[in-house]
């Protein structure tokens, strides 16, 4: 049997009826990894060795029967801007090539404490700025679907490795839409979770007022297993306060009946490929023939969503990278004159382009003069669209949108084209700054047989909302069933 | 012409809380270096930043002890600047919205009361240190010092004089002392100030260019430089010249102070709001609990002490300065009547000892019950006032009861008139020539025959009777 290819609640069962170990499993997701990963390229880091032996540990405390969690001895993997202890942690960046964490994110903890299998760290844009994994100081990595094209970004390494079937699934960060994006060009689902829902201790900032982690997975139902294990608050993390944690594999309901569903009227209007706009219209239709109320919605503010994002993401970026100086830890030049030549170099060296123009952007958005114009005006327009959302809330449930315009692009494609990049992000930006929950999951293929995914947004902590719609769409598609089938050589 | 000096403070004060600000680190000063940091205060990657409620606590009592008002919502920034002493490359700190504004502090300068405005109070991080001299061609970082909490007050330029300076700063330092939030120990740097001046003719009501005077180590120095930088900008005034907006550097060595930064070359912070944060919410009753919490404040006790005890001004400031010695003194006056006979023996040998042992006076072995069981044996005649303060001395160094000190040396004094008597017949026999004087009308004799004759009893005859013996043998 392909023990790689189940779903989290499939090995689950097989496990409990005693049908396949915990070794099982992991040898065979790890057989897969050597596999494909060599075109995949989804790993920055494996931890082969330490996977085989939690596995080898998992049966013989089986074998005791104590009772274990449904995550543990599954296997996944976590995107390396996620601080996992002992295991090198690189952001993906020069900067971080041999930094071990001594503590773990609060998120992988909590699996890490059910027991789950990490099988490494996956692959991510330098910082997690970029789309592409273009900017990763290691490699690329490409899309299960077809090698040629890139697997979204940052959180490509996450999105590919469950694609691909390498892990059984990931944890990665969000920040503008990184995780949506990938899960949606690999033909998985994510969710991004309300801002203060899942801990951001241990990840590494890069828009602090918008990081979140979330799960990707092979499906709504494996999706919710995780998040409710990640999900809560943690005295680390003084955002996740008032986090309110529900019973998300219970609200997995395939009813939809009656809920109000708006369809995001600026969305279609242009810039969109006709392929990704006739499979989310599709959707919508699918959704309102399951019971939904479909109504448009027009939400003219979150046009300006991915400005203001750039902005403050920006503008935190320039900030949060600040520690990079080449005194503590990390990259140092090895020659230098004095301080400020110190800092010159190290910070010249050790970073990529990307992060560069991140930090320069933040810097210039922050000084004096600039603060008002920028910054300023852009948490203007974060007030705005939160107010926006909140009254679209007030009558809908939730709110049905692409992920993003278009599908997985070829490597190459759009480097020069920087606003085309930029753009992106624009129907991402606008959860992210808003800080609502969205999740994405697939809803059709383009002429080309790649996946398009289908966002839904909803208010803050209605993830269990978001979770039962998709479970529902899901229910009654087979989008999600098929999976990448190409040769791998 | 003449000018007027206009100076402004800006203080930094260490909270003296058991943790650090935004993690659980000790704040205790004097640890080996780096012993006292943990991911956060170093400025690891991924982890956040916890607020210390105490340190809050500690400001908002700072700020109700200076008659600040207290926000009720406020938030914490970020101040952007590299330097190897800040390992995450910002402070958290706060711009626009301090925890204390809009305060005040009256101080008594020359017998008259100045009220200093109090421009904010703000709660912020403090840095850690730089190690220039343990190796020859590095600079080590100690992180020991980073997350500790600092509170930073900012007066209004209303001070007027180098004696002004120093006299807030003794003030804000007792006030501070006597709260207890601050140690304020400007040699451990946890009290440290920087000096904005400038002058202006007087008479005028603009303000002149001010430059910002750093690295002033102790009171001294900030009297110092402020008697040197007020003069030095004079001195360019008058010679048609014009003050430069710059940062300056005290050389308390050199007595000089030298340019650090022109204003143009002023760092841009770029501030802004603590997105690792949440914004900050104070209600009403916490801050009357915090209310509450302080104590007594050294003005109105100073008022008290010579309202209730009738003491002098100059004995009432003295008992105040410090909350020990004014906790001592109270404890005392509840053992004993005489409240001027207690202060003298405080300001006297209690304090000449202090200031000699170099020791605080919480750590002064005498207990306000055996000081006042000292005072009762005088009253009583049981020791004379001069072998009293050889009993005091060795109760000081040895913790130890009068009663069985005097019991113990044999100090007890001696009364018996029969005695006396006899002692002083003596000791005119042996001085002819005194006596000789004394009645010619050389009333002096009479203090040095006295002097013999407790040299004679080694001090422990009374005083009083000595003399009444001696002036009736005189007569005779």
């Amino acid at each position: 049997m392909e023990l790689y290819k189940l779903t989290v609640h499939e090995a689950v069962d097989l496990i409990n009826k005693k049908e396949v170990t915990y070794q099982q499993i992991v040898q065979s997701a790890l057989q897969q990894i050597h596999e494909v990963d060599k075109d995949v390229k989804a790993f920055i880091t494996l931890t082969d060795e330490r996977a085989l032996e939690d596995s080898r540990q998992l049966d013989a405390v089986k074998a005791d029967e104590e009772g274990l969690s449904v995550l543990a001895g599954i296997p996944f993997g976590v995107e390396d801007n996620i601080c996992t202890q002992g295991v090198r942690t690189t952001c993906a960046s020069k900067m971080l090539d041999n930094f071990v964490p001594p503590y773990s994110a609060t998120a992988f903890s909590r699996i890490a404490r059910q027991r789950g299998v990490l099988m490494g760290k996956l692959n991510t844009d330098e910082f997690s700025m970029g789309l592409t994994t273009e900017t990763s100081y290691f490699h690329e990595t490409r899309n299960p679907w077809d090698l040629n094209r890139i697997a979204g970004g940052a959180s490509a390494g996450a999105a590919a490795a469950v694609a691909a079937d390498e892990v059984f699934y990931a944890l990665a960060t969000d920040t503008g839409g990184s995780l949506r994006r990938a899960a949606a060009f690999c033909g998985v689902v994510g969710l991004k979770p309300t801002y203060g829902m899942v801990s951001r201790y241990g990840v590494i900032s890069s828009g602090s007022s918008m990081d979140q982690v979330g799960p990707i997975a092979k499906n709504v139902k494996d999706c919710a297993l995780v998040f409710q294990a990640i999900a809560g608050s943690d005295k680390a993390d003084p955002m996740t306060a008032t986090a309110r944690v529900a019973d998300y594999v219970g609200a997995l309901a395939d009813d939809i009946k009656g809920l109000r569903i708006g369809l995001l009227r600026e969305c279609f209007d242009k810039g969109i490929d006709k392929d990704v706009k006739e499979a989310v219209l599709n959707a919508a239709k699918t959704l309102e023939g399951l019971g939904a109320h479909v109504e448009e919605i027009s939400l003219p503010s979150v046009e300006l969503a991915p400005a203001a994002h750039c902005v403050i993401l920006s503008a935190e970026v320039s900030s949060n990278l600040g520690r990079y100086d080449g005194i503590k830890y990390g990259y140092r030049v090895e020659r230098c004159q004095d301080l400020d030549d110190l800092y010159k170099k190290t910070r010249t060296q050790g970073f990529g382009d990307e992060v560069k123009l991140r930090v320069m952007l933040g810097t210039y958005a922050l000084s004096a003069g600039n603060y008002e114009r920028y910054y300023l005006q852009a948490l203007k327009v974060r007030t705005i669209i939160k107010a926006e959302l909140e009254k679209a809330f007030e009558k809908f449930d939730a709110v049905v949108l692409p992920t993003c315009s278009t599908t997985a692009w070829k490597f190459g494609d759009k480097v020069d084209s920087a606003l085309a990049m930029f753009l992106a992000d624009k129907y991402t930006a606008p959860a992210s700054i808003a800080g609502v929950p969205a999740i994405t999951i697939p809803c059709g293929f383009d002429v080309n047989g790649l996946p398009i995914g289908m966002q839904l947004m909803g208010k803050p902590f209605s993830e269990a909302t978001l979770l039962r719609i998709a479970f529902t769409f899901e229910q009654n598609t087979d989008y999600h069933i098929k999976r990448p089938a190409i040769d791998w050589r | 012409m003449k000018y007027e000096v206009v100076i402004g403070l800006e203080i930094h004060a260490e909270l003296s809380t058991q943790s650090k600000v935004f993690c659980g680190c000790s704040t205790k000063f004097g640890a080996a270096p780096n012993t006292q940091c943990c991911p956060i205060c170093i400025g690891m990657p991924g982890v956040l930043p916890l607020i210390n409620k105490k340190a809050l606590e500690y400001t908002i009592k700072a700020g109700l002890a200076l008659n600040c008002s207290i926000a009720r919502y406020t938030k914490m920034d970020r101040k952007n600047y590299f330097y190897p002493d800040l390992p995450r490359a910002c402070q958290i700190s706060q711009y626009d919205m301090p925890v204390c504004q809009n305060g005040y502090l009256d101080i008594v300068v020359n017998g008259s009361t100045r009220r200093i405005g109090i421009n904010r109070i703000h709660l912020e991080e403090d840095a850690g240190k730089l190690l220039h001299d343990q190796y020859a061609d590095s600079t080590l970082v100690d992180l020991n010092r980073s997350g500790v909490p600092l509170i930073e007050i900012v007066t209004e330029p209303d001070l007027r004089s180098a004696e002004e300076a120093k006299v807030f700063l003794e003030t804000l330092r007792t006030i501070l002392r006597y709260i207890d939030v601050s140690d304020c120990k400007m040699e451990e740097g946890s009290l440290r100030c920087d000096v904005n001046i400038s002058i202006r003719p007087e008479g005028q009501k603009e303000f002149g260019v001010r430059t910002e005077m750093k690295n002033l180590n102790s009171f001294r120095a900030v009297y110092r430089a402020i008697e040197y930088e007020a003069n030095r900008q004079i001195a360019i005034m008058e010679e048609g010249g014009t003050v430069l907006r710059e940062t300056r550097r005290w050389d308390e060595g050199a007595g000089k102070s030298f340019s650090m930064r022109a204003k143009e070359h002023a760092q841009d912070y770029r501030y802004f709001p603590e997105p690792d944060l949440p914004p900050i919410e104070i209600d009403d009753e916490w801050v009357e609990e915090i209310r509450r919490q302080i104590p007594e404040l050294p003005d109105q006790k100073r008022r008290r002490y010579v309202e209730e005890y009738g003491l002098p001004e100059y004995d009432a400031g003295i008992l105040t300065s410090s909350k020990d010695l004014a906790d001592y003194f109270e404890n005392c006056v509840k053992l004993y009547e005489n409240p001027k006979a207690i202060s003298n023996w405080l300001m006297g040998d209690f304090l000449r000892l202090v200031n000699e042992k170099n020791i605080e006076i919480s750590d002064v072995p005498v207990t306000a019950e055996n000081l006042v069981k000292l005072l009762k044996l005088i009253d009583s005649k049981v020791i004379s006032g001069p072998i009293a303060k050889t009993v005091f001395e060795e109760m000081f160094n040895t913790g130890k009861d009068p009663e069985a000190i005097v019991e113990e040396k044999g100090l007890k004094q001696i009364t018996d008139r029969d005695e006396l008597v006899k002692v002083i017949k003596r000791v005119l026999e042996e001085n002819p020539k005194s006596v000789e004087d004394y009645k010619k009308g050389k009333k002096k004799a009479l203090g040095f025959l006295v002097g013999q004759t407790m040299k004679a009893t080694r001090g422990k005859a009374n005083p009083q009777l000595v003399n009444e013996i001696l002036l009736e043998e005189l007569e005779k």
